[in-house]
Formats: C-alpha cells, sequence, structure tokens
C-alpha cells in the first residue's frame, strides 16, 4: 500500500515536472463590460470561438492547440495598457487592442518587447509603412483607406464624377473621427467636389446643431466616423429630417447590427464601409455550429454568430492564424514565438484559396503584406441594412483606394513618426 | 426676412426643445437634493436602469437571464410574451419604488448625520453597483424603446411656416418627441409644485428639506420621506430614460446623460424645481445659438458641451446658489 501510494507521488511529481505542452497563445484585450459592449461582445466572440474552433476540428493550428486568453479593458487605454503587461510574458503571439488610444500606448512596447501588434481598421493610419513601424500591422485597410473607398463608391454611384456635388462628414469630435478629413479635403479637390465638415463632441447623445445643419445644407450624402451611441442617434436624426438612408454611409465602426437596432425599420437602406464580408452565408459557419456551438464552447450564448461585428472577430483570427501558419511554414516550427509570429504577418499573403479552405470564401479582399507596406491594399467594400430581414448585405465588390491620394500621406505622416522617435526607417529589399 | 433668421429662430425654439430634455434629468437631482442634501451621482444610472428595466418588462425579457444560462448552462432568454407599454411603465415605477425602498434600507439609514461628502460617495459607489447590475440584470445588448411615441419633424409646423423665408427655407424644424416632452416636462414640474404644496405628504417633505431635526421634532419620518423623494426621483428618471432612450435606444451611455444636467443645475439650482426647467432651457438656447452663430461657422464646430459649462459658471459668478438656489448663509 505504502509503495502504490509512494508510486502515485512520485508519477505526480515527475507529470509535474514534465515540459508544458507547445501552444499557441493569443490574447484578446476586449471590452464585454462599459458602454461600448454591444460592439465589444460580439468581436469578441467571433475571435474566440475561431480559435476554439480550430482546436476542436483541426486540432489546433500545425498540429500545436491554441490558447486564448482574455482580458476586459472596458475600452479603457489605462486597463488596456494594463492587459498588455500583465499578460505579454504568457508568450503572446500577436495583440489586437481593439482600441486607437490603447494602441497609441502599445506601439513603443510592442516594438521594444518583439511582439507585433495588429490593429485591423483602426489605429495610426501611417503604420502602414513597414519600413518605419516594424511591429505594427494595419492590414487589409484603414481610415485614410476607407475615406477613398467611400468616395470612389460615390463615384461609381455618380457616372465618375462628383464635381458641384455636398458631401458632408460627421464625426466624432476625437483624433479617430478626424482621421478622414486629410483624406477627404485631398480627394474633394481632385474631384470637386465640397465638404463640410460637423463634429460631434463625445458621447454624442445630442446632435440637434449638426442636423438642422444638414437640413438647412441639403448635402448630396453624408459620412459618418462615428462611435457608440453617437451611431444609434445620428442614424435617428437623419431619419427624423428624412435624410435618404441610401445616402448615408458610415465608416466600418459605424455600420454593425446594434447600430440600427433603435431605429428599426426606419433604418432601411443606410450604408457602411466594410472590409470583410457579412452575413452567415458561408460554409465555416455549419462548422462553427457543429463544433463549437452545439458542444457548449462558444464564448458567448451562440446568439452573435454572423452579426457584422463578430465577423470581423472572425476574421481577425483568421488573419492570426494563417499568419501562424506562415510562420510555421518559414521556421519548419510548429509552436513558433511572438518574433517568429511577426515574420509571418510580414510575410501573409491571403489568397482566394486560403480563403475557400477555411470555410470562407469570398469573406475578405485578397492581399499580400510585406515588410514596406503592413497596411495591405486598403481594400474595402460598402454594405446595406436590410430592414425586412433585419441584416446587412454586401452591395459591392472590394474596391481598392486612391493610392495617389494617400501614400503621399502615409509617407508624410510615417516620416513625422520617425523623425520625432529617431527611428531609422529599415531597408526593404 | 431673410431664410437665415428664421433658420436663427429655428435654432432657438430647437434649444428650447433641447433644455427640455436637460431639465427631465436635472428634476431628479433637484428632489433628492432638496429633501436630503445628498447629490446623487447614480440619478444618470437610475435613469438607465428604469429605461433597461422598461424595456424588459416590455418584451417578456427574463432578468438575470445570461446569469442563469452561465450557472445552469440553460438558453433561456423571455418569458414568450410581451406587456403593453402601460402595463409596463406601471410596473417599472413599482420597481423604482423597490429600488427607493432598498436605497434607504441598506445605505441612507446606516448613513444618517454623515456628511454629506460621505453620502455624496455613496452615490458614487451605488451608481457603479447599478451599472453593474443592470447589466447582469438585463444584458449589455442596445434595445429598441418603443412605447408609441412619435418621432421626426412635425409635419404641420414644417408645412404652415414653409412660406416664410422664401425658397431656401423649409419651414421649422421641431422633432415631435421634443414636443411631447415638453408637455410631459410641463405635466411633471406642475404635478410636483401641487404635490409639494397641496398635500400633507408635500408639506412633510417641505418640512424635511426646510430642516431635518426640527421635521423630526415634529414626528415626520424621515425615513419614510427619504423612500417618497428617491421613488419619485425614480419615476422622474424613467421619464428621462424613455425620452433620451427613444433616441438613442436603451443602453449603457444612457448613464451619461447626467452630464448634460451639471450645467443646469449649477445655473437653475439645486434646490429649486422651476430653477431645473429654466435652467434648462437658459443652457439649450445658449448652447444651440452659440454653435449656430459662432462655434460651427468659426470655431470648428462641437462647442455645446464646453459652452454650456462657461454658461453655468458666468451665472456662478454673480450667483453662487443659482439662479432659483436657496441663499446660502452660514451663521458663525
Amino acid at each position: 500500500m505504502k509503495f502504490t501510494k509512494l508510486a502515485a507521488v512520485a508519477i505526480a511529481g515527475l507529470m509535474a515536472a514534465a515540459p508544458a505542452m507547445a501552444e499557441l497563445t493569443f490574447t484578446s484585450l476586449s471590452y464585454r463590460t462599459g458602454p461600448y459592449a454591444a460592439g465589444g461582445i460580439p468581436f469578441a466572440d467571433g475571435y474566440a470561438d475561431y480559435f476554439t474552433l480550430l482546436n476542436e476540428r483541426d486540432g489546433g493550428i500545425g498540429g500545436v492547440k491554441t490558447r486564448l486568453i482574455e482580458c476586459e479593458t472596458g475600452y479603457s487605454t489605462e486597463k488596456g495598457v494594463e492587459c498588455y503587461e500583465a499578460t505579454k510574458g504568457e508568450g503572446a503571439l500577436v495583440y489586437q487592442p481593439l482600441s486607437t488610444g490603447i494602441t497609441y500606448q502599445l506601439i513603443p512596447k510592442v516594438t521594444a518587447d518583439d511582439i507585433p501588434l495588429h490593429t485591423m481598421g483602426y489605429g495610426r493610419t501611417s503604420a502602414a509603412n513597414g519600413k518605419v513601424f516594424s511591429h505594427v500591422f494595419n492590414y487589409p485597410s484603414n481610415y485614410w483607406y476607407g475615406a477613398s473607398i467611400a468616395i470612389k463608391y460615390l463615384l461609381g454611384e455618380n457616372g465618375g464624377d462628383l464635381s458641384g456635388k455636398k458631401i458632408a462628414l460627421v464625426y466624432h469630435n476625437s483624433s479617430y473621427g478626424k482621421e478622414p478629413i486629410r483624406t477627404l479635403e485631398a480627394l474633394a479637390k481632385k474631384h470637386g467636389f465640397k465638404l463640410t465638415t460637423l463634429a460631434v463632441d463625445h458621447p454624442g447623445q445630442e446632435q440637434k446643431s449638426q442636423w438642422l445643419q444638414i437640413r438647412r445644407e441639403r448635402p448630396d450624402y453624408v459620412l459618418m466616423w462615428g462611435w457608440g451611441v453617437m451611431n444609434q442617434v445620428a442614424i435617428q436624426e437623419a431619419i427624423n429630417i428624412k435624410f435618404p438612408m441610401e445616402n448615408f454611409i458610415g465608416i466600418w465602426w459605424s455600420g454593425a447590427d446594434h447600430d440600427v437596432a433603435p431605429a428599426g425599420a426606419a433604418a432601411n437602406g443606410y450604408k457602411a464601409l466594410t472590409f470583410h464580408a457579412v452575413g452567415n452565408d458561408f460554409p465555416i459557419f455549419a462548422d462553427m455550429q457543429k463544433y463549437v456551438v452545439d458542444s457548449g464552447k462558444a464564448a458567448g450564448a451562440g446568439d452573435n454568430v454572423g452579426k457584422v461585428l463578430y465577423n470581423r472577430g472572425l476574421y481577425a483570427a483568421f488573419l492570426a492564424a494563417e499568419a501562424v501558419k506562415t510562420a510555421q511554414a518559414a521556421t519548419g516550427t510548429a509552436d513558433i514565438n511572438a518574433s517568429q509570429m511577426r515574420d509571418g504577418m510580414e510575410a501573409l499573403n491571403i489568397t482566394e484559396a486560403k480563403m475557400a479552405a477555411a470555410g470562407m470564401p469570398g469573406f475578405g479582399p485578397e492581399f499580400q503584406v510585406t515588410c514596406a507596406n503592413h497596411g495591405g491594399p486598403g481594400s474595402g467594400a460598402v454594405q446595406q441594412y436590410d430592414a425586412a430581414s433585419g441584416s446587412w448585405g454586401m452591395i459591392s465588390d472590394f474596391m481598392t483606394p486612391d493610392q495617389d491620394v494617400i501614400q503621399p500621406l502615409i509617407d508624410e505622416d510615417s516620416a513625422a513618426y520617425a523623425a520625432e522617435n529617431n527611428i531609422t526607417p529599415r531597408a526593404c529589399n | 426676412m431673410s431664410a437665415e433668421f428664421y433658420y436663427g429662430v429655428e435654432v432657438f425654439l430647437n434649444g428650447l426643445m433641447a433644455g427640455v430634455m436637460y431639465s427631465l434629468v436635472a428634476l431628479g437631482f433637484v428632489l433628492i437634493y432638496k429633501a436630503s442634501g445628498i447629490f446623487n451621482y447614480a440619478q444618470g444610472v437610475m435613469a438607465l436602469f428604469a429605461a433597461m428595466t422598461l424595456v424588459g418588462i416590455q418584451s417578456g425579457q427574463i432578468p438575470f437571464s445570461h446569469v442563469i444560462n452561465a450557472i445552469f448552462g440553460t438558453h433561456v432568454k423571455d418569458f414568450g410574451w410581451t406587456v403593453p407599454a402601460l402595463l409596463a411603465i406601471l410596473l417599472t415605477v413599482g420597481v423604482m419604488i423597490l429600488f427607493a425602498y432598498v436605497v434607504e434600507r441598506y445605505i441612507l439609514k446606516h448613513l444618517v448625520n454623515q456628511e454629506p461628502i460621505i453620502l455624496f460617495m455613496a452615490t458614487i459607489g451605488l451608481a457603479y453597483f447599478m451599472e453593474g447590475f443592470a447589466d447582469l440584470m438585463w444584458g449589455s445588448e442596445i434595445k429598441k424603446l418603443d412605447i408609441g411615441i412619435p418621432q421626426g419633424g412635425n409635419a404641420w409646423i414644417e408645412e404652415s411656416t414653409a412660406f416664410l423665408g422664401g425658397d431656401n427655407f423649409y419651414g421649422f424644424y421641431l422633432d415631435t418627441l421634443d414636443i411631447i416632452a415638453a408637455v410631459v416636462a410641463i405635466v411633471l414640474v406642475a404635478s410636483l409644485v401641487l404635490f409639494s404644496q397641496y398635500t400633507k405628504t408635500g408639506r412633510a417633505l417641505r418640512a424635511v428639506a426646510d430642516d431635518h431635526q426640527a421635521a423630526l421634532s415634529v414626528g415626520i419620518s424621515l425615513r419614510t420621506i427619504w423612500v417618497i423623494v428617491w421613488s419619485i426621483a425614480g419615476f422622474v428618471a424613467l421619464v428621462a430614460g424613455i425620452m433620451w432612450g427613444s433616441k438613442s435606444g436603451v443602453q449603457f451611455s444612457l448613464s451619461l446623460i447626467a452630464l448634460k444636467a451639471l450645467p443646469v443645475l449649477m445655473l437653475g439650482g439645486f434646490t429649486s424645481i422651476p430653477g431645473a426647467i429654466v435652467g434648462g432651457l437658459i443652457i439649450g438656447v445658449g448652447e444651440k445659438m452659440f454653435e449656430f452663430l459662432i462655434g460651427a461657422p468659426f470655431l470648428g464646430g462641437a462647442t455645446e458641451n464646453w459652452f454650456a459649462y462657461v454658461l453655468a459658471l458666468l451665472f456662478l459668478v454673480f450667483r453662487p446658489q443659482g439662479l432659483f438656489g436657496e441663499k446660502i448663509i452660514e451663521r458663525v
């Protein structure tokens, strides 16, 4: 009896001393609480569920299981930085801070710690310049590209001519909201439309002045760079002044299911930009139901599957997983580290074949990341809300932005950052 | 008259309407401050909680369903019925009365005779607790609030004034929801004034507001009065939550409407119900006209938030107790 007990203790000790099983660690700096939780929850669910699916269906990535560490930021910059500091020692391969404020704080930290940062459709736009921002990636699109995509779409709607048209930009009065102004001013000069900018103070619950001005000036189109409650109020105010919904286009952070929910049927026809597909008509969702939702392993209640921001989280996780595969193939190592992940992200090549293999055909644009270009092609599309079905649908193909206008802006801004921070741009050959 | 002049008038009218919306929030602060000397930091969250409860009851949502599902692995969400708007409002009022009782029983009762700053800190704690509690109870999704109040520009006003100002004037825009909010605010203030002037409970309430010790000495129950006042403040919060929530949907940002009430209180005084209304109107008109005449054309817009506070501070310099506040007399 004594021998058996001793043997059991010895075996337990050996097991404890054995090296931990390899894991690919991801972090989710989520915001499931606070004023922005309605958007944070579906994104976090989509991000988590994709990694769960890979574990359950494929046994992980390249035979190595994934592990997701979720840290609640409440969309607070301070908490986001705390989350980073608390989790970076866990072997995190990549950070997706989901906040421009947190992004700005983390840029110098991740560069020093040799961990890549992926800010998909937010963050510092000029980080697309990989020569200056070695550890920051913002593919497949960013705000400046978004502004250009919106104008390109409107050009298509107007036979390629916007001269004499009036376009108003309603924006959140913050650095985020002001991002598209320079691009739109340059595009206004190029295409001859009149641009009016209308700032809305945070949080944006009261927008009467801005919408009275729109009613007075009668612009042909309204673009919106909104966030949080500002989106829902703006859509309602536009409905109140009878502004045509089909002429109202929001950025991708102003085009989620919860943005149109309060207005309901009256929001029919409202448009928004996107850099990924919407809806649940993709093969991956059958697998998601089978391996994740039905088995009770979904991050949430499973009721966000297919929603706009769920798909965005899913897409972010897909891009991260593809970067892992790229790094694994390049290094011949399944259990990669953060530095190798950065290299994988820099060599990422998203093709239709890869998306189809993941059960996501046509889910996003095809693109290639390079040492110099961390922003990808900047592709984006337009989605529209259909109140009858209560869902969003794509109404355009993925379009590429006007690089002639934007690339000089990226070069200028990134050069200024490099000068301020004594960074010598890398030579990307 | 030019179209520009009439648009100025339109901005003025909309400023009045916005002011009424601010006043609805400010009223709740005034009621509690007047009766107990507490600046209730939780008033904005009370509006949020009341609106969430209303929508939850109306849509037949099971309270704490997220918690139940997480603990028991179930997938319950709603009862499968909907409740008529009026009944849902009555039930929500009941919940707010219960809330008032709980606040008195578990917080205020234990803080009698404490410094005002202690009571203020307690309401900060209450605000954060309620935010989390509401999240657990009803979830954090943005919900549509629909109790049948129409929204959008009033077509009759628009059409009947379109002849003014020439071709470039499209008639006065006034949101029907704002007009209804103004009527509700007038009825609410009149009711509160009549209640406090002509009912026994109202007189007791005023006695407590004047002097706690004296009121206690003549047999008025301070605790009962506090429950009544917090109940009325809960009802006012529900009205504010309905009006603001109709525009933005019911969501956590609703608690931030309290920020719009602060300059109103500074200007109108913390102890005057009419002051909350007049203060709201002055702030509403002031910030909208400033944005129209100076902010948007010369300063890049978005001046309303800070200008409201500048306006309130200007009044404070000349009248620290606010326009209608009771004069502060300290005897040494």
